[in-house]
């Protein structure tokens, strides 16, 4: 055991302060430490991307970074993204389209997403696909993931449109 | 009283039976809310991991727990000596054999659980796991299974007697101190004579290669020992819970109602949370010694190396048949290697599971069926792998006899198919192999399958290629897949289907509340099939009320009435007929005390959609909703209150989905890489509970197809070393490498289910790996190819270019 680090962290827009190892994954420290279990571990490896969070902006797996690496960051999960009041559409269209079945990788795929359609709001399919090729899902095939960010970005689209 | 709403209304209402009906799961995986194991927190929790193995065959010298015990945060590390006296250091298999929990004396395969270390956290537990040390003697590594069966070098010397002799094992006599059993199907005589004398034979071996089921969510669980009340709870990633609760109440004598087992939310299982492995044992002892309550969770290695491979089967093959191509014969033989412990998950009387559905969907007359078992230095499991018992080898293992006998014949492979299906009027049909197949009209669906994909356009359009290749017009062959299944699902009943001596029925029993809406607790738990969603769909057309005013509740033992669990696509042929069975009940009693409040006989109402009617005067009704009110607040003469119902479905036989899946595929012979231009799934599943969601299986079912026809596979070196341990070598396809799907249906109802269903979750991995196989050998079928073996990966798929010269 080494000695620990002092570690600050915005998450979900609420400022946490901590010490820790600095061998402590952020995945550990967001689960473990902060109960925010949206989030979920299936690899420890980055390659399965359950664990997905956004970083200063960034789509980060958050199974192979460590907590001191993200000090002072601003970081958002699952539950950052909304709510049973402020549903994303990203949220809503998984629903609508069965973009879900077991929903261990859902968390890590809607953060993931909201990402891919700032970057980019009208991707095509290749693009999706290819943007969302980090986020392994053993359930659905992806099709229907595919659908459903394809609903949620026509609906933003629609919703900035009438609000310009 | 004037009812505005029309009776087409009142149906959609219901959203019940053939409606799309959105999850109720949804709205917490959605927003992070889903409630896995892992993410289970108690006071005081303690986490317990395991000192694994590094060798595949090796005797344990020393196990020195010292240094660890001094680790910081490390409270226990358990071994085969503290397990021992409890008599826990080794555990009953599903299969009837016994499994090591922790080493002891030897380790059988690379991974192997040798020490327990319980700590304060992963931390702690990965530090003390550092500090244990372990001397190992190496011995002689085994794993080929033909290698074993003529080895002098012993595996399992539990099982072999001091005179040296080879005692018989749960399944008859061994005929090798490494051979585990025979098993026979069929008349072996009588399908030789048939193959000797026939016109035309043909013969194939193939291999299918071990693989993993390897769910997103990894094995783990949580066991809380209560030592004030005496009471075990036991949350963990189980398929089965009241199975595992009945296990662990044997191993451990605890008595089974101070036990209670809990499945969260599962993130996935697809077989591999079926099986009882030694983690949930060890888990329970420390919470036991500790006092505290422990989580063990499997990393992603431990959860490739170690709980439940699936496959691994050897099979050579002799299908015989006229010139004209009407199949006549079919012998089977399967080397299947079952690793070190026999732990696969089948039905007691079944260890090679359903592999006697071989004969497919072909009035085949004769056949025969033999299956040894083989123990060698590799990890143990052998669980149907999204697919009922062994039904996926059976399938592929006809799919491609089929095809090699089309070569053999120099016929077209869909044609071959078509004059040796069973006929629509044949069914009920009695196979050579034993089974009576309840239903069926594969030459609709097939017609149907062909004409949707133009298959006559693709086999020109093929032959074109073949042309343009030869004259160096482009390097791409093209393939087209057939196949054409028939699965065996909804194990099973209770007089030939049972695990550990518990028949394989199931559960549903039901509440309905005096203000019409209601729960239904099953002995099923969905992994992700949205169960939630589509047995409340079962009841809303049996008992008139919607489906969004009905809970339904799974995986608690405490509350949930006893079941078998959900894996062998058998929660909705079993656990399904048990809620409609439940529900007809509730119906029963609600007929009488329609009757008494509408003042007339019973016979004299019936039911329609979510009311019952006086006959002929239909103006005159009780709708659901009143009646269960009446239920709690009439005192009805001769009728309990309440309006409750539960029942245990003893099924009558198996059901038998089919499908007919079509895959188009380009090739590139000088990379090897495949190209899956089209993919048409047609399955018929009985009737049609949800489309939405039998789509959604499909589409997931194909997907896992994919992976092990192309590329997944648990892979050994010679020493016994995996190397596909992690995600880095194991192929879990990515968006990017999957197409999108076309999915069709026809409606063949089972005729023995009380809503005509037969279960879908399987269907399409059963189907569709063979018919990505076949693709990828249709496409070099030109060039003199017969057969080649599964991973189609680009390497493998390069080097049958290379070996038909077609790089010359």
């Amino acid at each position: 055991m080494s000695k620990k680090m002092h570690i600050k962290l915005k998450v979900n827009g609420k400022d946490e302060e901590f010490l820790a190892e600095p061998r402590e994954l952020l995945i550990y420290t967001l689960r473990e430490r902060l109960n925010i279990t949206g989030p979920h571990i299936g690899c420890e490896t980055s390659h399965c991307g359950a664990c997905t969070v956004t970083i200063n902006g960034k789509s980060v797996k958050s199974c192979t970074m460590f907590a001191a690496q993200a000090d002072g960051a601003e970081v958002t999960t699952i539950e950052g993204i909304g709510g049973p009041d402020d549903l994303h559409p990203l949220q809503t269209a998984f629903k609508e389209h069965h973009g879900l079945q077991c929903g261990y990788c859902t968390p890590g795929m809607i953060t993931r997403a909201t990402k891919l359609l700032e970057e980019n709001p009208n991707p095509t399919e290749e693009e999706i696909r290819f943007g969302m090729a980090g986020n392994i899902c053993r359930c659905t095939g992806y099709q229907n993931i595919i659908k459903s960010i394809q609903a949620a970005a026509a609906e933003m689209n629609a919703a900035k449109e009438a609000a310009e | 009283m004037k009812d505005e709403v029309t009776r087409e209304e009142r149906v959609e209402n219901l959203k019940g039976l053939g409606c799309s009906r959105k999850r109720v799961e949804d709205a917490r995986f959605t927003q992070g809310k889903g409630n896995y194991v892992d993410d289970i927190k108690l006071d005081g929790m303690l986490f317990g991991d395991f000192v694994r193995s590094p060798y595949a065959h090796a005797r344990i010298k020393s196990i020195d727990t010292a240094a660890a015990l001094e680790v910081p945060g490390v409270l226990a590390v358990l071994t085969a000596a503290d397990l021992e006296p409890l008599g826990l250091h080794w555990m009953p298999t599903l299969a009837g054999d016994k499994q090591m929990v922790l080493a002891d004396g030897k380790v059988l395969f690379q991974g192997q659980e040798v020490a327990f270390v319980v700590a304060e956290d992963r931390y702690a537990a990965a530090d003390g796991m550092e500090a244990v040390e372990v001397e190992y003697e190496e011995l002689p590594v085994l794993v080929d299974p033909f290698e074993a069966l003529k080895s002098d070098v012993v595996l399992r010397e539990d099982l072999v007697a001091e005179d040296g002799s080879i005692p018989a094992g749960a399944h008859g006599p061994r005929k090798h101190a490494n051979h585990i059993f025979t098993w026979e199907a069929g008349d072996k005589e009588p399908t030789e004579q048939v193959i000797v004398n026939a016109e035309v034979v043909a013969e194939e071996s193939m291999y299918y290669h071990r693989t993993h089921p390897c769910p997103l969510e990894t094995c783990g669980c949580v066991a809380s020992m209560d030592k004030v009340n005496g009471k075990l709870t036991l949350w963990g990633t189980f398929q089965a819970p009241h199975a595992i609760r009945t296990v662990v109440s044997l191993i451990s004598g605890i008595e089974e109602h101070n036990i209670r087992v809990i499945s969260p939310d599962i993130g996935g299982g697809f077989g591999n949370k079926v099986g009882a492995y030694p983690g949930y044992v060890c888990s329970v002892v420390a919470s036991i010694v500790t006092g505290k309550p422990v989580k063990w969770i499997e990393d992603r290695m431990d959860n490739l190396m170690t709980t439940a491979f699936a496959r691994d089967y050897h099979m050579t093959g002799k299908i015989s048949a006229t010139k004209e191509g009407k199949i006549t014969g079919l012998h089977c033989h399967v080397t299947a290697d079952h690793g070190g412990f026999d732990a696969c998950a089948d039905p007691t009387k079944f260890p090679a599971g359903f592999m006697n559905i071989c004969t497919g969907s072909y009035d085949i007359p004769t056949a025969y069926l033999e299956v040894d078992g083989v123990y060698t230095n590799k990890a143990p499991g052998g669980v149907s792998y999204r697919c009922s018992f062994r039904v996926t080898e059976a399938v592929y293992f006809i799919e491609r006899m089929i095809e090699v006998l089309a070569i053999k014949l120099d016929m077209d492979a869909a044609e071959l198919r078509r004059i040796n299906f069973i006929r629509k009027e044949q069914f009920p049909y009695t196979a050579a192999l034993g089974w009576e197949y309840d239903s069926g009209d594969y030459h609709t669906a097939w017609d149907k399958a062909l004409k949707a994909v133009d298959y006559e356009g693709l086999r020109a359009e093929q032959a074109q290629r073949v042309e343009d290749f030869k004259a160096g017009k482009t390097r791409k062959l093209m393939g087209i897949g057939l196949s054409f299944f028939t699965e065996i699902v909804g194990a099973g009943p209770v007089k030939n289907c049972d695990i550990l001596g518990l028949g394989m029925f199931d559960s549903c029993e039901i509440r309905i509340h005096p203000t019409g809406s209601a729960i239904a607790r099953l002995g099923t738990i969905s992994q992700g099939q949205g169960h939630a969603t589509t047995f409340a769909q079962i009841l809303a057309s049996e008992i008139g009320l919607p489906a969004d005013s009905i809970t339904i509740e799974e995986g608690d033992t405490d509350t949930a009435p006893y079941g078998l669990g959900t894996y062998g696509s058998r929660s909705t042929p079993v656990a399904g007929a048990a809620t409609a069975m439940a529900g007809r009940k509730i119906r029963a009693k609600a007929q009488m005390i329609a009757a008494y409040l509408l003042e007339v006989h019973d016979d004299d109402v019936e039911f329609d959609v979510d009311r019952f009617v006086v006959k002929g005067a239909p103006e005159k009704f009780k709708t659901m909703k009143e009646i269960a009110f009446a239920a709690y607040n009439q005192a009805i003469p001769g009728i309990e209150p309440g309006l409750e119902a539960v029942s245990y479905y003893d099924p009558p036989n198996m059901t038998y989905p089919f499908g007919a899946y079509v895959c188009v595929m380009d090739i590139d012979v000088d990379t090897g890489v495949t190209d899956i231009r089209r993919f048409y799934a047609l399955d018929d599943c009985g009737t049609r509970i949800n489309p939405m969601i039998i789509e959604g299986q499909v589409h997931g079912g194909l997907t896992e197809a994919l992976a092990v026809a192309l590329g997944q596979e648990i892979a050994y070196d010679d020493m016994g070393n995996v190397k596909t341990g992690t995600l880095m070598d194991f192929f879990l396809p990515t968006a990017w490498e999957v197409p999108n799907y076309e999915t069709d249906y026809t409606v063949t109802p089972s005729p023995h289910h009380p809503i005509g269903a037969k279960g879908v979750g399987e269907s399409p991995h059963v189907g569709g790996v063979p018919c990505f196989s076949n693709a990828v050998q249709d496409a070099f079928r030109a060039f003199g190819n017969t057969h080649t073996n599964m991973p189609h990966d680009h390497w493998r798929i390069w080097k049958t270019a290379n070996e038909l010269g077609l790089h010359d």
